[in-house]
């Protein structure tokens, strides 16, 4: 079986009065069902605007201007408008940043989900949905009466599992969850993370996970990918990151997480993250890195898959394919 | 001399309406003492709803508490008028958690820096505004010439943040209370903020409140720590004790919690017992009983704090055998 999702050489852009700025050039990687992918980067890396491409969701000035975006065999970068609306939710499932403050406060949580039932499909009967709704909730350790209770009733560890649960109504294949757990103190971060990775293995989904925590990354995901200035700087599994990270930034990435043996010592990334649209030529990060060469000065490097399938762009390892 | 800050049996209760019985204990009965001559960085840690933010509300004398007193260099700071009052302003800053939300988008990071130099008169003229401002830009690690001239919105979420500490630094502050100063930044600028708190400290003489609910951040900046959970001390004492050895069932939770980034170290093993959302039983006793696996018959009551060791006290009916603790005296097994 291939895997349930693939990005081919993803580009976005917007389009702004000071000129073009290319916040995704040229993302690849895919995902097997039941996978989780940790997607990691400075703000305005191009995390969100990934997972907004993925949703077909760009809105103008940006525009996706290549690429494709394959969820179990369906590009959807090709089906229409209105197959795409029928797409989100049912195939490929976004939580946006914040999603717990994006529920109604003036309808109940039943009448919101059964919106999203209602939309891909008419002809779901109430008793259908109520039945749904019991069991999405159900599956993200809610009780039933939660249905019939307002937002501002519920706390944001409660708030964030109602979006869990809207999210998964359809079952997708793909469920992309942005900073799912940065307003939520750690116990309750635990709980709903806990939540996302049993739902992901009860209906089979591949979860790609959004943050700059690195802590939930090593706890959570099985994939890291690490994004600087709209690039994919480098993809491999979990442990490969943390023991033996290859890429420039991703080392100082992990060189600057704080751990229980190194007391008092911080050691974060001199400079600061680029412009988009102000880009170095070469490398985006040769100004910060502490091994760059002429040649990442002059020419960007691509992506190059080493031993045991991980990717990496950088010009140190260009030659050792 | 006078402590620096002063918390006798303060106590915030929070009522809802006129005539409404619903209440709520944001902070019990806590007793706290900051010395002047000896710089520290104290940590109160404890997830939302635990009461540090009540705190530093208390602490810079925006709220008043409803018993117990706050003193700052011996004087209650709610009976401060005058001079007297205009020095604790000067001399208490704060650093809050968003970046974002604190500056007004139409002024300038000039303006925002002049206006503390004018309201307390640091300098006598404008080039010596202009040096001051230079100097403290400097401080907190940023280019003054990158950053002048700019309006908030052209700056990153970490510039902000150490323009939010430059501006408290300029004051010559000998409190600084940073309530979550660093859990809306990037992990790769957060090293960099906590290593200027940090620099505060041992250069400037600066105490520092460091709130937050992220204890990874607290074992690095802190030298003491307290855990809040519900308005009460949990446990408290050196950080490097209670992070590596938490004895009370809350602080392990807590510190179970925590997604190391290790991959060694596996996430959770300790059972999160009940849902916080499922908890409608507040009683008189022990505010944890209703998650706590350990809980007795006797938790029903309050427990009092233990003293495990010199530096380390815990409230939890698990370690009776040891000496009470009375809350008046919690600052002792605080190290600076």
């Amino acid at each position: 079986m291939g895997p349930i999702l693939e990005v081919r050489d993803l580009q976005v852009s917007y389009y702004t009065d000071a000129g073009r700025a290319t916040a995704l050039a040229g993302a690849s990687f895919s995902l097997n069902a039941g996978e989780k992918l940790g997607l990691v980067g400075e703000s305005g890396s191009g995390k969100s605007t990934m997972a907004l491409a993925m949703m077909r969701m760009i809105k103008p000035p940006g525009r996706i201007e290549a690429g494709q975006v394959i969820v179990d065999g369906v590009n959807l970068r090709e089906l229409s408008e209105a197959q795409m609306l029928q797409a989100r939710l049912n195939k490929i499932a976004y939580i946006p940043q914040g999603a717990m403050n994006s529920l109604n406060p003036v309808t109940r949580i039943e009448a919101q989900m059964a919106d999203a039932i209602r939309a891909h499909d008419k002809q779901t009967t109430k008793k259908e949905i109520a039945a749904r709704c019991r069991q999405a909730l159900e599956s993200v350790d809610l009780k039933p009466q939660v249905a019939k209770m307002y937002a501002h009733e519920l706390s944001g560890g409660m708030k964030q599992r109602v979006c869990i649960a809207i999210s998964i109504l359809l079952k997708p294949k793909v469920i992309i969850c942005d900073e799912p757990t940065s307003a939520l103190d750690v116990v309750t971060q635990r709980q709903v993370m806990e939540t996302i990775d049993r739902v992901k293995d009860q209906i089979g989904a591949a979860v790609i996970l959004i943050g700059h925590d690195m802590g939930l990354m090593a706890q959570f995901v099985d994939k890291v990918a690490v994004m600087y200035a709209g690039r994919l700087m480098e993809v491999s599994t979990v442990r490969e990151m943390f023991t033996d990270p290859k890429h420039p930034y991703a080392k100082a990435l992990i060189n600057s997480l704080p751990r229980l043996d190194n007391k008092g010592v911080f050691q974060g990334i001199p400079g600061l993250a680029p412009s988009l649209l102000r880009l170095p030529p070469g490398c985006p990060f040769n100004p910060r890195c502490s091994q760059a060469m002429d040649i990442c000065r002059a020419v960007i490097p691509p992506s190059v898959t080493l031993e045991g399938g991980r990717t990496v762009a950088c010009h140190l390892y260009a030659d050792k394919v | 001399m006078a402590n620096l800050l002063e918390l006798k049996n303060v106590t915030k209760i929070y009522s809802r309406g006129l005539l409404s019985k619903i209440s709520t204990t944001a902070l019990a009965n806590i007793s706290l003492t900051l010395e002047s001559d000896k710089p520290t960085i104290l940590t109160v840690a404890g997830e939302s709803g635990s009461g540090k933010t009540t705190l530093a509300m208390l602490l810079l004398g925006f709220i008043k508490p409803t018993s117990g007193q706050i003193l700052y260099k011996g004087q209650d700071i709610h009976e401060l008028r005058g001079p007297e009052r205009m020095v604790f302003r000067r001399e208490v800053q704060a650093v809050f958690q968003d970046p974002f939300a604190v500056f007004n988008p139409f002024y300038t990071v000039d303006h925002l820096l002049t206006v503390p130099i004018n309201r307390f008169k640091l300098a006598k003229s404008k080039r010596e505004a202009r040096a001051i401002m230079y100097d403290t830009l400097e401080a907190v690690g940023l280019h003054p010439d990158d950053v002048l001239g700019k309006f908030p919105h052209q700056l990153s979420g970490g510039q902000r943040q150490r323009i939010n500490v430059a501006r408290a630094l300029l004051l010559k502050p000998k409190l600084l209370v940073a309530d979550e100063p660093v859990s809306m930044v990037d992990a790769s600028l957060r090293a960099s903020i906590l290593e200027t708190l940090r620099d505060l400290q041992r250069n400037y003489g600066v105490s520092i409140v460091y709130i937050t609910h992220d204890l990874t951040t607290a074992y690095h900046i802190a030298r003491s720590i307290i855990v809040l959970y519900r308005g009460t001390v949990m446990e408290a004492g050196d950080v490097d004790t209670i992070i590596k050895n938490p004895q009370h069932p809350y602080t392990r939770l807590l510190i179970d919690s925590i997604p190391w980034p290790d991959i060694n170290r596996r996430w959770g093993e300790t059972e999160i017992k009940a849902k916080e959302s499922e908890l409608t039983d507040h009683g008189a006793g022990c505010k944890f009983l209703a998650r706590c696996p350990f809980a007795t018959a006797q938790c029903k009551n309050p427990p009092p704090l233990f003293r495990l060791s010199d530096y380390h006290a815990a409230s939890c009916y698990r370690y009776d055998a040891n000496p009470d603790l009375p809350s008046e005296e919690l600052s002792q097994v605080l190290p600076i």
